[in-house]
């Protein structure tokens, strides 16, 4: 009976990966010695662009926490003889949109443009003069560290941006990951930080560059050259050091929200890993897979303890976290956290059941086309194998990868990567 | 993977549909009176199926407020022949995502999943449109849940509380007034009757439509429309009662204290929003000022009170010209560090003075139009976008075949009409201010427990 679904099910797998190819990704390097990929979709007359450079928080020097973001936000805040006004309106005016950020690996550039001519022309021409161009105003940047001081005084008094930081500091210490800007950090850096910031870590050889949408291959070649040919050169660095893992421990801190936050968590994971797959499809059946996971069964459905109740792996450049967290009434924190712990530790001493490995793949493998049913989505993808170096293939293998999956190895990567003796939790709130 | 290809070099012919698919969206009534919406976009093998029913916060009463969004918790509480989390469980079969959204003016449900399983999602709906089980046990747990969220998402926020106490101010007889989640009281107070109640009211097929949009073929979908919710009877509706708000008659002020660091100023003017998508003109022209006010990074609001005047750590502007009931202009911010909240008060009224007096200028009403006409665009590149919107249009009574009349009505709004909606709108008589009034945390620094090693 079970080897005979099973059987039903591995036949209808293997169609689906036939059917389920993902994009076709062309890639190539710029002469300046960018990566860039490339999927053609010309269904509608929009260009996506996102430029990637290896320019996130961990590559902040010791007492420069906050200057990847001040760097990322200042950027497009001046460039090539235009200020900031000029720069925002004439992206308006041509409906286009910029957008982007920091995270701890990337700096982020993304911009939208409508594929016409005398839409996109002007458009990537903006975008080079920020990506080659940019002016770091001296006010500008006076003013954009004032709002980012205020912005982090008024995150520091919230009980979800304290139990993060403090939980990122317990997990990876003096590792940059642990680093965290805070309003002293932010209030002394100056002008020369984000130059020389900007000089170092935006040249072209740490960028990559993902192109999708209405052009051809021709004309997305002109376009990577004209984005990355004005890029400084920049220095070669080399890799981030692996964190080294913390041991066990609890920390508390007080707080008077109604809720008291709580997570679990320990370095976990690098991008590229092959224990991706049966972390991922294990992570299904503890906390990731929305309501059907067995900590909302247990913290949610059964208990009612919160409203929202996960886990998680962040696959990084280096080890990324594995992460529990959770928010329950501040009576509730100690029961909270007494289930969520049994859960963890049933689940990694048992794996997940045959019935959980089955929904898990299931639905893995048949949502893998709501992953890429638009042309944000499909860039979201490609700038992440473009940025992490990942194989082009990658998409197409997904379905199988998963499929492959069995308990034993779920049971293997669990043992590997979530160790009861590294993980750290931090409640904040609570009694 | 996109399947077709339809280019044009002009925005306005490509937002024109070609003639073969003039139709396009699709519409069929079935007996019962559900309406049936089709959107067919090939680009990819999905579909997105909601289900919209026109009940949501405002039509609560006292005493019951939350019970719309309490009911939309329970649906995924089980019927006879699926029980509880069976819901979830067969939408992630089905390599699906579901959630569901309670707003003033309605309660949606929706699933996005591979095409070929849109007959098993409508199956799924149905069913729960008519036989839910609401079972004492399981009300008892969720309305924890309940209870839960609104600790996270309002009772901990301060600028949500700040928020739901202006509503509460700015509106007295509307039940705009009441917070979409419910009054904590109320929850705690809440019975799986109330639900019983509320789900036998407005649970109906005459009272909801359906909207799918995706890799669909439109008379494919109509056929399992009827299939699975055909058989369901219409029922009659309880009387909605207009509950009108009176003419407010001068300014209202209010204050909220709560753990914080940054001041927050909010003002809400009272304005009309779109009852006859024809005839109005007013509702188009506050879209346009809010656009010229705050739609970009160079708008007004940023230029004038976070860049030059250094005023604000940032400046918002918000209005939604198709609401079920009153609207409401919302102008907010922050002060910055040494400024006072009377200080980016006056800041952001000068803003409005300015174009009272002044008007705006034709660059700016340009402006703001390109970006409607290229987010028209983009929205294309989201089925779930596409259904949205239709939903949203029909959740206010605006048929969604009404909607490139809408963007039309945008595009011929002046720079005239803008000060005179300016004008007429933004006076004292029709404004509630709101301010949020931080407090410091009762330790600073927060007392930490030390890092203890745990074995």
């Amino acid at each position: 009976m079970n080897t005979c679904r099973l059987l039903i099910f591995l036949c209808l797998a293997l169609t689906a990966q036939l059917t389920q190819a993902g994009p076709k990704i062309e890639r190539w390097q710029t002469l300046a010695g960018t990566r860039v990929l490339f999927v053609e979709d010309h269904s509608l007359p929009i260009i996506d662009v996102e430029v990637d450079f290896a320019a996130g928080a961990a590559h902040e020097g010791a007492g420069q926490e906050g200057v990847a973001g001040l760097t990322r936000s200042l950027i497009d805040l001046g460039a090539g003889g235009m200020d900031e006004t000029q720069i925002a309106s004439r992206l308006a005016d041509l409906g286009a949109r910029l957008s982007g950020g920091v995270d701890l690996d990337r700096a982020s550039l993304t911009l939208r443009t409508l594929s016409m001519v005398d839409k996109r022309g002007p458009a990537l021409d903006l975008l080079q003069a920020i990506l080659s161009r940019p002016t770091f105003p001296v006010e500008v940047l006076a003013r954009e560290k004032a709002r980012s001081v205020a912005a982090l005084k008024e995150a520091l008094t919230r009980p979800d941006t304290i139990a993060s930081k403090a939980f990122w500091s317990a997990m990876y210490a003096e590792h940059p990951y642990g680093r965290q800007a805070t309003p002293e950090s932010v209030s002394t850096l100056q002008r020369a930080d984000v130059l020389a910031f900007h000089a170092t870590h935006y040249g072209a050889a740490r960028a990559s560059l993902a192109i999708v949408g209405d052009l051809t291959r021709s004309q997305a070649e002109a376009l990577a050259e004209q984005l990355t040919r004005g890029l400084p050169a920049g220095p070669a660095i080399g890799d981030l050091a692996a964190p080294r893992l913390p041991i066990a421990g609890e920390q508390r801190i007080e707080h008077p929200a109604a809720q008291a936050h709580l997570l679990i968590g320990m370095p976990a994971l690098k991008r590229g890993d092959p224990d991706f797959f049966p972390l991922a499809v294990g992570n299904y059946s503890l906390g990731g897979g929305g309501f059907v996971s067995r900590l909302m069964k247990e913290v949610r459905d059964k208990r009612g303890l919160a409203y929202s109740v996960h886990s998680y792996f962040l696959p990084l450049q280096q080890l990324g976290p594995f992460q529990i967290g959770l928010q329950t009434k501040k009576a509730q924190a100690n029961d909270a956290l007494k289930v969520t712990r049994e859960v963890l530790v049933a689940f990694l001493e048992q794996g997940p059941s045959e019935v959980e490995l089955q929904a898990a793949k299931q639905n893995l493998i048949g949502s893998f086309p709501l992953r890429l049913d638009s042309n944000r989505k499909i860039l979201e993808n490609v700038a992440m194998i473009g940025f992490y170096d990942l194989p082009l293939d990658y998409l197409d293998r997904y379905p199988e990868n998963i499929e492959r999956v069995t308990i034993a190895e779920i049971r293997a990567a669990f043992a590997r990567r979530v160790r009861p003796a590294h993980l750290v939790t931090v409640v904040v709130g609570g009694e | 993977m996109p399947m077709h290809c339809a280019r044009s070099s002009a925005l306005l012919l490509l937002l024109a549909a070609p003639l073969a698919t003039l139709a396009n969206p699709y519409e069929r009534q079935l007996a019962n009176g559900l309406r049936v919406i089709v959107k067919e976009d090939r680009r990819a093998p999905t579909v997105a199926h909601m289900v919209w029913y026109r009940a949501g916060s405002m039509d609560e009463t006292n005493g019951r407020t939350g019970v719309a969004h309490v009911l939309e918790h329970m649906m995924f509480k089980g019927t006879p022949t699926a029980g509880p989390g069976e819901f979830n469980r067969r939408v992630a079969a089905a390599g699906g995502r579901d959630n569901a959204f309670t707003s003033r003016d309605y309660t949606a449900y929706f699933q996005q999943v591979p095409k070929q399983k849109l007959a098993e999602m409508m199956q799924l709906e149905a069913d729960r449109m008519r036989h839910l089980t609401l079972d004492d046990k399981e009300f008892a747990q969720e309305i924890r849940v309940v209870m839960e969220e609104r600790r996270l998402r309002t009772d901990d926020q301060p600028q949500s509380l700040l928020f739901e106490q202006l509503n509460a101010v700015a509106f007295q007889v509307h039940p705009y007034r009441v917070p979409i989640i419910g009054w904590m009281n109320d929850l705690e107070n809440m019975t799986a009757s109330d639900a019983r109640h509320w789900y036998d009211s407005w649970y109906a097929p005459n009272n909801a439509y359906v909207v799918v949009v995706g890799d669909v073929d439109h008379q494919a979908v109509f056929g399992l429309a009827e299939q699975y919710y055909g058989v369901l009877q219409a029922r009659p509706l309880p009387v909605r009662k207009p509950q009108e708000e009176p003419s407010q008659v001068g300014v209202r002020r209010l204050t909220v204290k709560a753990p914080a660091d940054l001041p927050v100023v909010m003002m809400a003017y009272k304005v009309p929003v779109i009852r006859n998508v024809e005839q109005d003109v007013d509702p188009y022209a506050l879209e346009m000022l809010a656009a010229v006010l705050a739609g970009h990074d160079a708008a007004r609001f940023t230029r004038h009170l976070v860049r030059e005047q250094r005023l604000a750590v940032n400046a918002v502007a918000g209005y939604d010209s198709t609401t079920r009931g009153p609207g409401i202009f919302h102008l907010y911010g922050s002060p910055s560090a040494g400024k006072t909240r009377a200080e980016l008060e006056v800041g952001l009224r000068a803003e409005l003075a300015r174009v009272q007096q002044d008007g705006v200028a034709a660059e700016e009403l340009a402006r703001a139009k390109a970006q409607l006409i290229a987010g028209q665009i983009y929205k294309l590149d989201s089925i779930f976008a596409q259904a949205m919107e239709i939903g949203q249009l029909e959740a206010v009574g605006v048929p969604y075949t009404m909607n490139r009349r809408m963007i039309e009505k945008l595009q011929e709004v002046t720079a005239e009409q803008v000060q005179a909606v300016a004008r007429k709108y933004f006076r004292d008589e029709l404004l509630t201010v709101a301010e949020l009034d931080p407090q410091p945390l009762p330790q600073t620094p927060l007392a930490r427990s030390p890092f203890a090693p745990r074995h």
